[in-house]
């Protein structure tokens, strides 16, 4: 992990901290809620829920649009939790070629460094 | 494992792998000089690849397919850039129509640059892809390489649940 993946779950991770905001991420992820909506949903001033919602949207889990007076709040995982994932997926496979390369190269070698496709070399292990 | 460092940039959506491999650069170039070998270690086990076109060199062009379990082809080519043997090389990996391997436009390309130093008898490789955009590395995940990116929602999904 680099600076950048670490600063990210940090803010994750405190924006997942909160039973509130965790309730806000299921509702916004689950579909468009105005930010009206989602105050009125909760036992506390709409300044709070906006407060809430703006932490959830500073760690990237959420996106606010604009419609005429209306914020409107969608649960946005997919755009920042999958760069780090599909990185992680991409990685996988390079790992996998790494280990193939390195199962190659222990193999004895032909004097020409060569093989061809009909005589395939033994599989280690 | 020869792995030694990996980075994940995500606003550059670059990944760096560096591996550290017991051969001397000449021979890890090798395996990426000859066709045979380089099938081997290109596809994961699941979906093999086959190149039928191998030309590294500048401006040469790699064509090759993979195969899914189900027996399905995934067409792509490299676009070789640079070539500095054994130190070396650049190319660009997109994906191909058919067999015939026409360039499908509308798929991303990335972007690789691949370095090998020798360093104790061995050869470290600093292996460097980086694709356009987020859809762009999607779409080449997405390709039949390895499953979804969509577990991670459902992770969180449960997390947040939890």
């Amino acid at each position: 992990m680099d600076g950048t993946d670490e600063d990210r779950a940090d803010a994750w991770f405190h924006a997942l901290s909160d039973r509130t905001r965790r309730d806000i991420l299921r509702r916004v992820l689950a579909g468009e809620h105005s930010v009206s909506t989602l105050a009125a949903s909760y036992d506390m001033s709409f300044a709070a829920v906006q407060k809430h919602v703006a932490v959830l949207e500073k760690a990237g889990l959420l996106t606010k649009r604009r419609q005429g007076r209306e914020a409107l709040a969608s649960g946005d995982v997919a755009a920042v939790r999958s760069m780090a994932e599909m990185l992680t997926e991409l990685e996988s496979l390079w790992r996998g070629r790494i280990s193939r390369i390195d199962e190659l190269i222990a193999l004895p070698q032909p004097d020409t460094g060569r093989t061809t496709a009909t005589t395939p070399l033994p599989d280690k292990d | 494992m020869p792995v030694t460092n990996v980075s994940h940039d995500l606003d550059a959506r670059t990944l760096t792998i560096v591996a550290d491999f017991a051969c001397p650069p000449k021979r890890l170039w090798e395996v990426y000089a000859d066709p045979r070998q380089l099938e081997r270690v290109w596809g994961p086990p699941t979906h093999p690849a086959t190149f039928v076109d191998h030309d590294l060199s500048p401006g040469g062009r790699m064509n090759y397919y993979m195969t899914s379990p189900e027996g399905e082809k995934y067409y792509g080519y490299w676009e070789v850039d640079s070539v500095d043997e054994p130190n070396g090389f650049t190319f660009d990996d997109g994906f191909a129509l058919d067999e015939a391997f026409t360039k499908n436009p509308d798929l991303p390309v990335g972007k690789n640059v691949f370095s090998f130093t020798e360093r104790d008898g061995g050869t470290r490789a600093t292996f460097v892809s980086t694709y356009p955009t987020a859809e762009a590395l999607q779409t080449v995940l997405d390709m039949g390489v390895v499953e979804g990116a969509s577990s991670a929602i459902n992770q969180i999904d449960d997390l947040v649940a939890a």
